[in-house]
Order: C-alpha cells, then structure tokens, then sequence
C-alpha cells in the first residue's frame, strides 16, 4: 500500500534531493503532542493534523466546538500615521474609511491582478492595522509590503503571539465562561480582552462557516489559556485535517490550492472582496484587468462540484470536454463528513459555471461525473446580531 | 492456513491455492477514516506488486499491491456500501479480494505475522 499520485500528504523533500527546510516550533508544540496529536510538517511547521480521527472532529466542530491551532498563520501589527491609506494601495478594500475594530477579508493583489494572498485585516486605530496572512506566505507578505509601503509605515510580525480558533455552534457560549463580554461581539467584529491578566484580541470570525471567534494570545500564556478552552465541556482540540474538510464545505478558498499569483479575485469568484469605491476609482493593483474581468466576465471561474458517487476527486484532477481535453482543474476535493458525499472546487470555463451544469472530471484515468453547484455546501452559521 | 505481510502493509491468507488479501491495522491506523475502496473486479489478471486497489482516507488516495501473481477471484462487495469495514475489521470483514495464487514459492518473500510486528515497530 502507498499513496497514489493523488495524495497530499506533505513527503519528505529528502527523495528529491531538496535540502530540508528547518522545521520550527510553534507554542503549542508540545501541548498538541501531550494531547495525542497527531504531527505533521506544514508551512514549516509540526502542526496536528488529527487528535482521534478527521470525521470525529469535523462533526464534532459541527455540533459544539473545536479548538484549532492557526498560530502557523501571520499575525502582523502594521503602525504608521497613514497606514489605512498605504496599504490601500496594496489591495481592494476600503480601510481608511472603515469602522474601527471591524474585521475584513482583503487580497494581496501583484501588478498584474493575480493574488499573492488573501487575509483578514482590521482597523484597530486610525494609525494601527491588525492583519492576519497565511502561514506560507507570510514572509513573502511582509517582504512584498516592506518593499511597497512607505518608510513611515513599520510591519511588526507578531512571531510572540499564538492564535487559537474556537469554532461550532457552542464556540462563544464556552469562550464567553473564560472571557466575558466575547458574546456581544457580532459576526467580524473584533476587540481588546483580558484573560489571567494576559491581553487577549479578539475577534468573530473563523474558516470553518461556523459561529466562532479567533482568539490572539501571547505565546507565554498560550497552553494555559488552550488548556482552559478545552477544559469546557463544548471545547475538543481539533487537526487542521478537519479544518480543511470545514473550510471546503463552506466554500471556502484555500491559499496555495484554490488562489496563486495566476488567479485573480474575479476568477476566484471573490468579486465581495473589490469595494465599491475602491472599484469606482479603479486605484488598486491589477485594476484595469480586474475590472474588464468583471464586466465581461473571466475566462474561468472558481466552481463548486457535487462529485457523483462516493469517490473523492481530488486536486489536481482535470475538468475536461467531450473529447476529454482539458479544460479546468479540480484545486480542493475530498469527501465532505457532514454532506456525506465528495465535493470539490474547481476552475470551469466561464459557460459551465451555471449552477446545475454537469462536468467531467478526471482522475488517474478515471472519469467521474459532477454538478456545479452554489456554495457553500453547509450553510454557514455566522452571528450577525439579533434580528 | 497462514498468512504473510508485505512491507506496503498488505496482507494476504493462504488456504491452498486461495488467498484473501486486505491491509493491516498499521495501516488502517495511519489513514484514518476510510470512505471509499475501489477492489478489483473477478477474473483481472494481477502480477506481484500490481496496482490492485485504490483505498481513500478523507484526506487521501492510496494504492493497495497485489502481494502475489494471480487471478482475481472476487473483490470483498460489502466494502461498497461500507468502506469504513476496512478501519473497523482490516484484517477480517475488511477485506479487499480473493486471488487465485499462480506461484505459492511468491509467499517465502514476504513476512510472517512475527516478522511484520517487528519491521512496524521500527516504523
């Protein structure tokens, strides 16, 4: 038995003759291990990729709350009297004229249009930006940043800091025990909490679809404050295997996979994230091909796909025509444990991404049969206030 | 009736010229949740260390080898409809095929249940 092409797990890159990257340690190293985690190398990282199992922790998150370590991801405190305004022109989002503490997801955009990441920001002070980036990326990001923003703005990655996600429907009613106050945040809201006498920020938000807050913490309090989580009933220690599994049912992209530099906001059907004044004004990077993708339409469009059957159609895997010429790729794919069933995003020709046209995809020379159809595959469950 | 591993973490039970083939607990363990096994239909012709089987964790897709030259007698149907038999039974109801074995001589190349415990705990 070995893992066919298809497999994603992260090999070693000593077969390939590759130098190995030197593997560092986050916070929560040796709590993961002491909880049975089960480690693996990502982004440069040991990081837990399951505790007892991905379908008992997925479903699990779905039904109360899952703990997930995200401290492999970059937190940055940005400062600088004009920071709104400079970073403005590094991405599509309003933030000069955004409320404060208010979250948002932004693109890192090259020249050209394409993504070079997509993150969350919010303004914390009309001269300080927090802002959350990918763990891959994220020295990438802040070399792209620091060549592009101007002197008087100073990125400070906060490599001091853990950052813990707490998501499912009984996330904030076990976090509100420890934190008071974290239940009057609504959805992407975010603010300034205190545990133990350790500053928390905090805000409502997360990857999964469901309701939830991610939760920064200075890495010296890290394991305590993660052995207070789980010591609430609601509260199990989740592998980002599961976290995968969540964030694909919600339909949501995936760095690295579902955007590259070669994808841009309008393909990856991210159009929300171009704000309408940054849109009239056409002012951020790649604008003029963003905006005519917008009025014409891209060639191809982020999909997603329910895969006929009960095999996973996995990245990498061809959309293909008739005469099974390619025609798209398949960028996320696996079996979905709430929907019961594999699903998929894809890259589809403009014309085949109506909801309800039938594709075929192909896998190690296999054809399978799926749907386009809208996402996200579990309805999302953000607190957005009372109605 | 014996049975033998391969260092791919198949096993194999022989009974006279028949062997059951399926994957052992390590490996079950290591892919967690299984949800989907394709087996190989009767009568396909498979040489030692052919690709026999695809067996899909929620995370992955892996390839199951034939541990010997045979012909397909039938691929284990309950698997289907309930691919997670492979981790709660792998080395009984889990079970992948049954081959006719062309070369029993084949087997002296593979472990015995002593020799697989021993090569696993040096994983």
């Amino acid at each position: 038995m070995s893992d066919a092409p298809a497999s994603h797990d992260h090999a070693s890159h000593d077969d390939d003759g590759f130098e190995p990257l030197e593997i560092l340690t986050l916070p929560l190293d040796a709590w993961h291990r002491a909880k049975g985690g089960r480690m693996v190398e990502f982004a440069g990282y040991h990081m837990p990729v399951q505790y007892e199992g991905i379908m008992a922790e997925h479903l699990w998150t779905r039904e109360h709350a899952g703990l997930f370590d995200v401290s492999h991801m970059g937190q940055l405190s940005i400062t600088g009297e004009n920071v709104a305004t400079a970073l403005e022109a590094l991405m599509p989002a309003a933030i000069h004229d955004a409320p404060l503490n208010k979250a948002r997801y932004s693109l890192l955009l090259s020249d050209t249009g394409g993504v070079l990441d997509d993150l969350m920001l919010t303004p914390q002070a009309p001269d300080r930006v927090y802002m959350v980036v990918n763990g891959a990326t994220k020295y990438d990001d802040v070399a792209h940043m620091v060549e592009h923003l101007p002197d008087d703005v100073t990125l400070n990655l906060m490599e001091d800091h853990a950052l813990l996600a707490v998501q499912g429907p009984e996330a904030v009613e076990a976090v509100e025990r420890l934190v008071p106050g974290v239940k009057s945040l609504t959805f992407m809201q975010a603010g300034a909490f205190a545990w133990n006498g350790h500053a928390l920020w905090i805000s409502r938000s997360g990857y999964t679809g469901e309701d939830g807050v991610e939760i920064s913490v200075p890495a010296e309090a890290a394991e305590a404050f993660a052995d207070a989580l789980v010591a609430q009933p609601e509260i199990k220690p989740i592998g980002l295997g599961a976290r995968d599994s969540l964030r694909l049912e919600a339909g949501l992209p995936l760095y690295g996979h579902d955007l590259d530099p070669d994808t841009t906001p309008v393909q990856a059907d991210l159009g929300f994230a171009l704000f309408k004044r940054r849109r009239e004004a056409a002012d951020f990077p790649g604008a003029a091909r963003i905006l005519a993708e917008r009025e014409h339409g891209p060639a191809t469009k982020r999909v997603g796909l329910l895969v006929d059957g009960r095999q996973p159609v996995r990245e990498g895997a061809d959309v293909v025509d008739a005469s099974g010429a390619a025609v798209g790729r398949v960028t996320s794919g696996g079996f979905a444990p709430t929907v019961g069933a594999p699903i998929a995003m894809a890259y589809v020709p403009l014309a085949a991404s109506v909801p309800g046209t039938v594709v075929t995809l192909s896998q190690r020379g296999k054809a399978h049969r799926a749907t386009v159809t809208a996402m996200p595959f579990v309805p999302h469950r953000y607190f957005r206030g009372v109605k | 009736m014996s049975r033998y591993f391969t260092e791919d973490h198949e096993w194999i039970d022989v009974d006279g010229d028949i062997g059951t083939v399926g994957i052992s607990e390590y490996a079950q363990s290591q892919l967690g949740d299984i949800v989907f096994v394709e087996v190989p239909d009767a009568g396909r012709a498979l040489g030692k260390g052919d690709e026999a089987a695809v067996v899909e964790s929620v995370k992955a897709a892996s390839d199951v080898y034939s541990p010997a030259s045979g012909n397909v007698l039938e691929g284990n149907p309950a698997l289907t409809d309930e691919p997670a038999l492979v981790n709660s039974d792998p080395e009984g109801e889990g079970w992948f095929f049954k081959i006719t074995l062309a070369d029993t001589s084949e087997l002296d190349t593979l472990m015995d249940e002593a020799g697989y415990a021993a090569f696993v705990a040096k994983l």
